[in-house]
């Protein structure tokens, strides 16, 4: 679990790198941790792992304070780091082996662990290989690979699918997802909005240090974009001229083929509003949610936040 | 015990198993033990032929050990730079922080590398060693002794943590590579000195002074450790602080620190310069204990040892005195030969001197001139006994008139000094390590601007106009 209040970061006595962030992360959930570059993401991240000390406010990761039992919180979190931190004179096997002694595992769980990873990040054939041989996307799956080495209860992964070819993300996120199923508390720093769609049951939005949004996709999709909108497709141009909308649905915009609504309960408007179309005759081909995405989100966000309108 | 030593030998077995499969370090390494011990030993060839021509077996005697140290040290000057860039190269290559993610102490951090950075030097120096000393046993020549091989071997071991030691917590305060090489003049300097200190006394030949060089290096090197294990915080190697130095909030910091809350000089005299002297009660003590037992110390030995060299008779006595009477006429004109100002700016200088020498010692060297300074008080009092004049009324007025003023300012300043080495090498977790030199450096010149100065001007004047008229009336016959 990861608990956080008012998480703050001074530099120099008078940069706040990062500034008030509460977060609350159960076992079995995943936060994605969105922010431009500088936004605050690897110094909230660092603060997590114990290795810079909060300014001010708290957080707790894995039932440890990060001020007062940093040892403690170390070794129960995996951390992808941003750049991967390989030694390049290792071998993928020693390097592994060389991480699961410093987390004090013994050499039967080394093992096993390490032969597990390996093998799952498709880096077996390359084990004894130096690491400084491997290609971009195997050092980012060693990385990983060394970050889940003591199979630690609390993950903080930045970036854990840059540098990848597709079906190599596509096994680090099964990976992510699998281990979100064992009760692990995880929190992803990402730029990649589709992954964190994917992924994460909690979305968070940093700027400048600041949280300026924090709850589920769906929350967040509410809140910035307002409430969900609908539209019915017509075969044809179709002029609905002016009908009695039922009660909770609104007009949102007009094409000659189609229309869109937008509708505050869905599951008892929008049979009511299927039924008024097909009553006025409309050649109705499709009536579906207009999809909107986090990357909506996420630019109407960063729009807002800097003061520039935001055009979807 | 064991399981601190587990997590130093497992930092420091992976930097070795890096060193040793790098052909960059490997290589150069072993063509220097390799080939200088050869070429140090046809030297000496040379030099032997040359001294069997002109006899100078003391010489040749001297040019052995020397050349032994000087083999040992050149492995270590060339792995400083593995030293030099532990921790920096590390960040530079992004491979630190999964490192320091770890649930590894700071403690185990840190001796791991420096473990490894002293062991990879020595391990190659004493090789060198033991293959000059192979070389060496086919020539007709005495090996130095047992007793000068230990201290040799113990310089090189000094020489090797010393520098090591340095070169980390310069690694450690450093932001990139280049930093870090550049910064590594700061050891590579004063340790050239060193080196040309010891290159004396090994030509000197006296084995006791060598062993106090020894001790000394020890102390310094212990020192540095203590420094660096002080002041080593993961968040210097990932946070932004050391990264600009900025020179508007430094002056701020130091001038704050120097004024405090005081509003005027008056109030600064009434309450900042009494705190400033309370927080040096301690050092004080010491260094005032130190003085009294320097003092005593330098007087019994001119006293007890000054006869078994020289034979103190009536007439040497005599001739003595009537040395200090021919010399001592004019004390009272002393101000057109020495004017007070200059000594006033040279009783300065030494002040300053005291701290930049405690500044690169951790004020060991500081506290060590100022304990020559006094035993020169004990040195004068003791020749005066010597010579029949009372060393009471010597000290009474030939040195307390101005030496009340001198001797205090002096005390203030070592005490001052002391204070600035001991606070950086104690833990401060608050305060980055920078700060806390700015805050000690800033201490230490409310002292001297507020006490150690105005002292010394006035112990100036009392020294050039007042003193020798004391002595005049003390000693009317000479």
């Amino acid at each position: 679990m990861i608990e956080s209040n008012d998480l703050s970061k001074q530099y120099n006595n008078d940069f706040w790198a990062v500034d008030g962030v509460t977060l609350n992360v159960q076992p079995g959930q995943i936060l994605a941790l969105l922010g431009q570059n500088g936004a605050g993401k690897t110094t909230t991240v660092r603060m997590l792992t114990a290795l810079l000390s909060p300014s001010r406010g708290w957080a707790r990761v894995g039932g440890y304070d990060v001020a007062k039992h940093p040892q403690e919180v170390r070794a129960n979190v995996g951390v992808l780091t941003e750049q991967h931190g390989l030694y390049m004179r290792m071998t993928g096997e020693e390097y592994l082996d060389y991480f699961g002694k410093i987390y004090g595992l013994d050499a039967k769980t080394r093992k096993s662990r390490s032969d597990y990873l390996l093998d799952y990040f498709g880096l077996k054939e390359a084990a004894r290989r130096r690491s400084g041989e491997y290609s971009k996307g195997m050092k980012q799956k060693l990385a990983l690979a060394r970050a889940l080495i003591h199979d630690p209860v609390v993950l903080l992964l930045d970036e854990p699918t840059s540098a990848m070819d597709p079906e190599s993300a596509q096994l680090v996120r099964s990976e992510i997802s699998r281990l979100r199923s064992s009760k692990r508390t995880i929190i992803i720093c990402t730029h990649n909005l589709a992954e964190a769609e994917s992924l994460a049951d909690q979305i968070a939005i940093i700027y400048r240090g600041k949280i300026l949004l924090n709850g589920t996709l769906e929350e967040l999709k509410r809140a910035v974009l307002g409430p969900v909108e609908y539209e019915a497709k017509f075969a044809h141009e179709f002029d609905a001229g002016e009908f009695e909308l039922p009660s909770g649905a609104v007009l949102a915009s007009r094409t000659a083929t189609s229309l869109r609504f937008r509708v505050e309960a869905p599951q008892d408007v929008n049979p009511k509003l299927v039924n008024a179309l097909t009553s006025r005759n409309a050649p109705l081909v499709s009536f579906q949610e207009v999809p909107k995405k986090l990357e909506h989100v996420y630019l109407k966000t960063m729009a807002d936040a800097q003061g520039v309108i935001y055009a979807a | 015990m064991r399981r601190n030593w587990n997590a130093i030998w497992m930092v420091a077995q992976r930097e070795f198993q890096d060193q040793f499969r790098d052909w960059r370090i490997i290589v150069p390494m072993f063509i220097m033990v390799a080939l200088f011990p050869f070429v140090a030993d046809n030297s000496t060839r040379q030099a032997i032929n040359f001294m069997n021509r002109f006899g100078g077996d003391l010489i040749l005697d001297r040019i052995i050990p020397f050349v032994i140290l000087v083999i040992g040290f050149f492995p270590l000057s060339f792995t400083l730079i593995v030293a030099l860039e532990s921790f920096v190269g590390e960040k530079e290559r992004g491979t630190i922080e999964p490192l320091l993610s770890s649930p590894l102490d700071d403690r185990h951090l840190y001796l791991g590398k420096l473990l490894v950075g002293v062991s990879t030097p020595l391990l190659f120096s004493y090789g060198s060693i033991g293959l000059y000393l192979l070389l060496l046993s086919r020539r007709p020549i005495e090996f130095p002794s047992a007793y000068m091989m230990t201290l040799i071997l113990l310089l090189t071991f000094a020489h090797a943590v010393l520098m090591v030691s340095a070169a980390i917590v310069i690694s450690v305060q450093a932001t990139t590579i280049r930093a870090a090489n550049l910064l590594a003049s700061f050891v590579v300097v004063p340790v050239a000195f060193l080196l040309q200190g010891e290159t004396v006394l090994i030509f000197w030949g006296d084995e006791g002074v060598l062993f106090y060089a020894v001790a000394g290096l020890t102390i310094l090197s212990g020192l540095l450790i203590r420094l660096g294990l002080s002041h080593f915080k993961r968040e210097y190697l990932l946070g932004r602080e050391i990264d600009t130095l900025n020179f508007k909030t430094m002056g701020r910091t130091f001038l704050a620190r120097v004024t405090g809350d005081a509003k005027s000089i008056f109030e600064w005299y009434r309450l900042e310069i009494p705190s400033t002297l309370r927080q040096l009660r301690q050092p004080l003590f010491i260094v005032i204990s130190l003085a009294v037992l320097t003092v005593a110390a330098s007087y019994a030995w001119v006293v007890i040892y000054t006869p078994t060299y020289i034979e103190i008779t009536p007439d040497r006595i005599q001739d003595a005195q009537k040395y200090l009477s021919e010399n001592l006429g004019n004390v009272d004109v002393l101000s057109s030969n020495i004017p007070a100002p200059w000594l006033f700016l040279s009783n300065v200088r030494a002040t300053v001197l005291f701290l930049f020498a405690g500044l690169i010692s951790f004020a060991t060297l500081g506290v060590t001139l100022f304990m020559v300074n006094m035993a020169l008080i004990g040195v004068v009092l003791g020749g005066a006994s010597l010579i029949n004049f009372s060393p009471t009324l010597v000290f009474v007025s030939a040195i307390l008139p101005h030496g009340i003023f001198e001797i205090t300012a002096v005390i203030i300043a070592t005490a001052a000094v002391l204070k600035v080495g001991a606070v950086l090498v104690t833990p401060q977790p608050d305060k980055s390590m920078g700060e806390i030199f700015l805050l000690s450096l800033a201490d230490w010149f409310r002292v001297f601007i507020g006490l150690v100065v105005p002292l010394l001007a006035i112990a100036a004047v009392i020294e050039v106009y007042v003193t020798p008229l004391i002595i005049k009336m003390a000693f009317p016959y000479l």
